[in-house]
């Protein structure tokens, strides 16, 4: 196992590295420079400019300082916000990014895991009927979608919780909702799918045979061995929510990496896009490892599967 | 069972010629695989209903110049953001009335609208005419889904035939790069994409392309793998039949339920895709009208002409509903056992 | 004797998307205290979901249309479901096919062994699991203290239909049923739980239901045999009656189709021509006679009743009716009844 995580860690420098490297020379291909637009800058200036940045140099050079920027944690200079580095710039904002993405994901994947199961369980009635519609909805509508209709009816309409704010836990609650439909569909139609299978398997069969009452089947046999697969789909759940988190903190303005991100594209901020991409990516990576390495640990024929005798 | 029942004698005779011949009408007519699976998606009544659905749609779009009452570009800016009238129909919230500090008005007679004028779906801040815009929207988003999903079978299916034909080293490093691919964030590189891209159609298309494939690329290959070993494709191989016909002939029937199953898949991920990128500011550029774009001006809007929004709003959600159940129906129908009734 | 089960005029039906598959049409059978009933039948004849009638494990789409399943003179149809799981896994327990699948496998096998047990009696965990090693020892587990915290993968395919056993006999059942127990296995594996079971049998005295499509294991472990065609039971009598006075054409043909140690004059194995009807649409006569060389008219007009043999053997065939032909049966069934009266039976 320990050889196992070692080489995954190892391979997640190789990926990142080259997703690095892209970026950059993705960047550079970039018509013109961010600049270009500033016509008010006089010739010198813009020289100035440039060198502060490091752009005089040949892209090569650019390259070598920009990934030995990268292995001390440096990601480079904002051309905006006051030139901060990009670093702090994430540093501020990942707190609330985290909060409204791990409570989507908690929430989703609880109520999803139950939605799914009841589905399972009362498989071809109007309750599975029920369930599937709704799980359908929130892998269909679109997270920016549902967040302007919650943002509207709920904040601005209703006035239950407030528009556009970013302080207490009840500020969160709408941005939360938005983003948590999308893992609830994800999560509650994989669960159904997998609990279906397992309720039809013959250790189910057996299971019964022994006198289990149908609650107990489910207890003890039917949702153990669902939920284990589950886990599997929490790094593509991880990409959803990120996704989704970028509009959705956008049309409910909260500081998070998120509309930091799509402010940084509509203002050319090339430094900050490329760093956010790099730490996007590095999150996804790490949320991927440690799913299979947490899909090791509670699936006994993994965890052990050296030990086995077959 | 202790009475011996009476027959009549003749009954008796031995018949066994006959019998044998009898047999073969035994069972149910043998449908053919394609045949059984059209029966049981046309069974599943859902997925008719989608599809319908869908068929409507596409239609609208495919006949857009003719069945949009206006020019979807065409501005009149004294006649913007009417709301929704239906002819002289007087239906509460069809009539072109607003809400004005309380009391209902015909924003119509106070634009100075030409009598007769109506908007089924209403204007927006330009005056152009909603539902010509979201029946060009609508259809722009499709061609953009279309094409995004053709090339991601364009690469995906070759790639993923490739790669599990070929196995061994080739397979490695193709795997490598899949897994590469995949790692990163596919918005992140369709943004990436579509800052370095101008800005519109072919670029959209490409930047969800570019990461799309992958999917398809992987599903592709797994099963692949598993047709290599069947009776009929090593028979083929040892044969000497040439890989190319190999793959035309047996291969590509076989993928068949397994692309067309993730093909209904892609097409929503890439209707979204586009409509996230137009949200965002950085997809179709104006004036043209895709249901992101429409989208992104009925949001601005939304606190006091929500109507601008809620009409492109259920319209993506039901291209993306009826695609998302009618995979579902696909699914089922190739592989019945996957859902066993 | 003392019939412990008796299964009377049992008909189940499937609701499936072609229509409805009438797969049991009017079984009936009864199990004696301490005997081992063996069902026979080709794959799909409905071995299985007769005797899953019994415990009313049956899928969902399965009702059953008609008849009485009496445990102890009590039909077990009428019992609700709760009534049911006290009897299930205590009374009467079941030995699944597929030992490969059979087993939770995220549970530790200790668990597993120890769950009836738990269920059906007022016991502390930690007493349940010394039974389950105990029982565990009993089937043929290796160390079984030290395993008890295995995982189903780490046993071999043997094993883990001991583990299957052990938790079929772990509450000391009346009914064992033992659907298939030995297919999955290879034969050296096959006689061990063959073996085992008999074993069990002497040791905890329970009556065994045991089907197989596999007459060669029937001889081993069988008192009485019943032959299943088609979803009816076509023949049934003791060991002897059926392996060396077989009646129905049907019970000729699977002897035929078995191989033997001492019938060696004639190698060739023959297996039955054509296939099982559609049960969708379930022949009015006898469903064997479109697969029948000795088929007579009245095969596909009227389904023959039992007739009686000798005093336990009845045979569901008209061949057996005073107004038959006389017919030859095949050479091989011919030399089963010089054996027959050998063994000094009467055979016809
Ligand atoms: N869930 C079901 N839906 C529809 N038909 C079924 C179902 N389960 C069983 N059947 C049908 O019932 C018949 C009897 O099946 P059963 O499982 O009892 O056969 P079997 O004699 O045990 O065969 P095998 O030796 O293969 O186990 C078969 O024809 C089968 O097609
Ligand atoms: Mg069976």
């Amino acid at each position: 196992m320990a050889k196992y995580i070692l080489k995954r860690i190892l391979y997640l420098f190789l990926t990142l590295f080259i997703i690095a490297s892209i970026t950059f020379f993705l960047m550079k291909l970039l018509p013109g420079t961010p600049f270009s637009n500033q016509n008010r800058m006089s010739a010198d200036q813009l020289k100035i400019v440039k060198a502060q940045y490091g752009l005089d140099q040949s892209v090569g050079v650019q390259y070598v300082r920009y990934m030995v920027g990268l292995l001390h944690g440096n990601l480079g200079t904002s051309f905006q916000f006051n030139n901060e580095p990009v670093t702090a710039l994430i540093g501020q904002r990942l707190a609330p990014s985290m909060q409204i993405g791990a409570q989507a994901m908690i929430l989703g994947t609880v109520l999803g895991i139950l939605l799914g199961a009841v589905a399972a369980i009362r498989k071809n009635t109007w309750v599975d009927t029920l369930a599937t519609f709704i799980s359908i909805l929130g892998l269909s509508i679109p997270s920016f979608v549902l967040a302007v209709l919650l943002q509207f009816y709920l904040a601005y309409k209703w006035k239950i919780y407030p528009v556009a704010l970013w302080d207490n836990f009840q500020s969160s609650v709408l941005p939360t909702l938005a983003l948590t439909a999308l893992p609830l569909g994800t999560v509650a139609r994989f669960m159904r799918t997998e609990m279906v299978d397992v309720m039809s398997s013959d250790y189910i069969e057996l299971a019964k045979s022994k006198g289990n009452p149908n609650w107990r089947v489910v207890a003890k046999h039917a949702l153990r061995n669902s939920l284990i697969p589950v886990v599997t789909i929490i790094g593509p759940m991880a990409v959803s929510v990120m996704t989704g988190s970028m509009v959705v903190e956008n049309i409910f303005s909260i500081p998070g990496i998120g509309e930091q991100f799509v402010k940084s594209i509509t203002t050319n901020d090339y430094p900050t896009i490329m760093g956010l991409t790099i730490f996007y990516s590095f999150l996804l990576i790490i949320v991927y490892l440690i799913v299979d390495i947490l899909y090791g640990l509670i699936d006994p024929r993994i965890r052990l599967g050296n030990g086995g005798k077959e | 069972m202790d009475q011996i029942p009476q027959i009549p004698k003749e009954k008796f005779k031995l018949v066994h010629d006959e019998n044998n011949k009898e047999q073969e009408k035994i069972g149910t007519p043998s449908l053919t695989y394609m045949q059984d699976v059209r029966r049981r998606l046309f069974k599943n009544k859902v997925a008719v209903v989608c599809l319908t659905l869908l068929s409507i749609i596409v239609l609208i779009s495919i006949f857009a110049p003719v069945i949009a009452p206006h020019d979807p570009n065409a501005q009149q800016v004294t006649l913007s953001n009417l709301p929704p009238k239906l002819g002289n129909l007087n239906i509460p919230g069809m009539n072109g009335y607003q809400n004005m500090g309380g009391h209902m008005v015909d924003a119509y007679k106070q634009a100075g609208a030409p009598k007769g004028t109506s908007f089924i779906l209403g204007t927006d801040y330009l005056g152009r005419d909603l539902l010509s815009r979201i029946i060009y929207g609508t259809r722009l988003s499709l061609i953009v889904a279309v094409l995004a999903t053709l090339v991601d079978l364009l690469i995906g299916v070759p790639y993923g035939i490739v790669s599990g034909w070929k196995g061994g080293r080739t397979d490695t490093v193709m795997q490598r790069i899949v897994e590469i691919v995949s790692s990163i964030p596919n918005l992140i590189v369709v943004i990436l994409m579509m800052i370095v891209l101008k800005p519109g159609l072919t670029s959209i298309v490409i930047a969800i392309a570019i990461t799309g494939w992958v999917t398809m690329a992987r599903l592709i290959r797994a099963q692949t793998f598993q047709l290599k070993e069947q009776e009929y494709i090593l028979a083929a191989r040892t044969l000497g039949e040439p890989s190319m016909k190999i793959a035309t002939k047996h291969l590509i029937p076989n993928l068949s339920s397994t692309i067309i199953i993730q093909t209904m898949f892609t097409i929503p991920n890439a209707i979204f895709f586009e409509a996230f990128l137009s949200f965002i500011g950085i997809g179709i550029p104006a004036p043209n009208a895709s249901l992101g774009t429409l989208l992104s001006d009925g949001q601005k809007a939304f606190r006091f002409l929500p109507y601008q929004m809620w009409a492109p709003a259920i319209i993506l959600s039901i291209i993306m509903i009826a695609t998302n159940l009618l995979g579902d129906g696909l699914r089922d129908a190739f592989d019945p056992q996957s859902s066993e009734h | 004797m003392d019939k412990i089960l008796e299964v009377k005029d049992l008909h189940v039906d499937f609701d499936t998307y072609n229509g409805t598959v009438h797969a049991i049409r009017g079984v009936n059978f009864h199990l004696n205290a301490g005997e081992t009933l063996a069902i026979v039948g080709e794959s799909g004849s409905g071995k299985s979901i007769t005797v899953r009638s019994v415990l009313q494990l049956l899928a969902s789409n399965a009702t059953i249309s008609k008849g009485e399943v009496l445990y102890h003179g009590d039909d077990l149809l009428q019992k609700s479901d709760k009534e049911m799981d006290k009897l299930r896994g205590n009374k009467i327990s079941m030995i699944f096919q597929d030992p490969m699948t059979s087993l939770d496998p995220t549970m530790t096998i200790g668990k597993q062994v120890a769950e009836p047990l738990l269920i059906h009696n007022n016991i502390s965990q930690k007493d349940a699991l010394k039974r389950a090693e105990e029982v565990l020892r009993l089937v043929g587990i290796p160390n079984p203290a030290a395993r008890m915290k295995d995982y189903p993968h780490q046993f071999s395919g043997g094993q883990r239909q001991r583990i299957v056993i052990a938790i079929a006999i772990v509450d000391y059942p009346e009914i064992l049923i033992a659907d298939e127990p030995t297919t999955a296995l290879d034969v050296t594996v096959q006689a061990q739980i063959i073996d085992l079971l008999k074993e069990l049998q002497q040791k905890i005295g329970t009556s065994i239901i045991f089907i197989t499509h596999d007459l060669g294991v029937v001889a081993g472990i069988a008192d009485r045999v019943a032959v299943m065609y088609a979803g009816r039971f076509v023949e049934y009598g003791s060991v002897d009656d059926i392996f060396y006075n077989p009646q129905h054409p049907y019970t000729w043909g699977l002897l035929d189709s078995m191989p033997t140690l001492d019938t060696n004059e004639d190698a060739r194995l023959n297996s039955i021509p054509g296939t099982p009807p559609n049960l969708l649409d379930p022949p009015k006569g006898d469903a064997f006679a479109p697969r029948n060389a000795y088929a007579m008219q009245i095969d596909e007009e009227q389904q023959p009743p039992f007739f009686k043999v000798s005093k336990n053997h009845f045979a569901a065939t008209w061949l057996l009716h005073p107004d038959a032909p006389k017919v030859t049966p095949p050479a091989a069934i011919l030399n089963r009844y010089k054996k027959f009266e050998k063994l000094g039976g009467n055979a016809k």
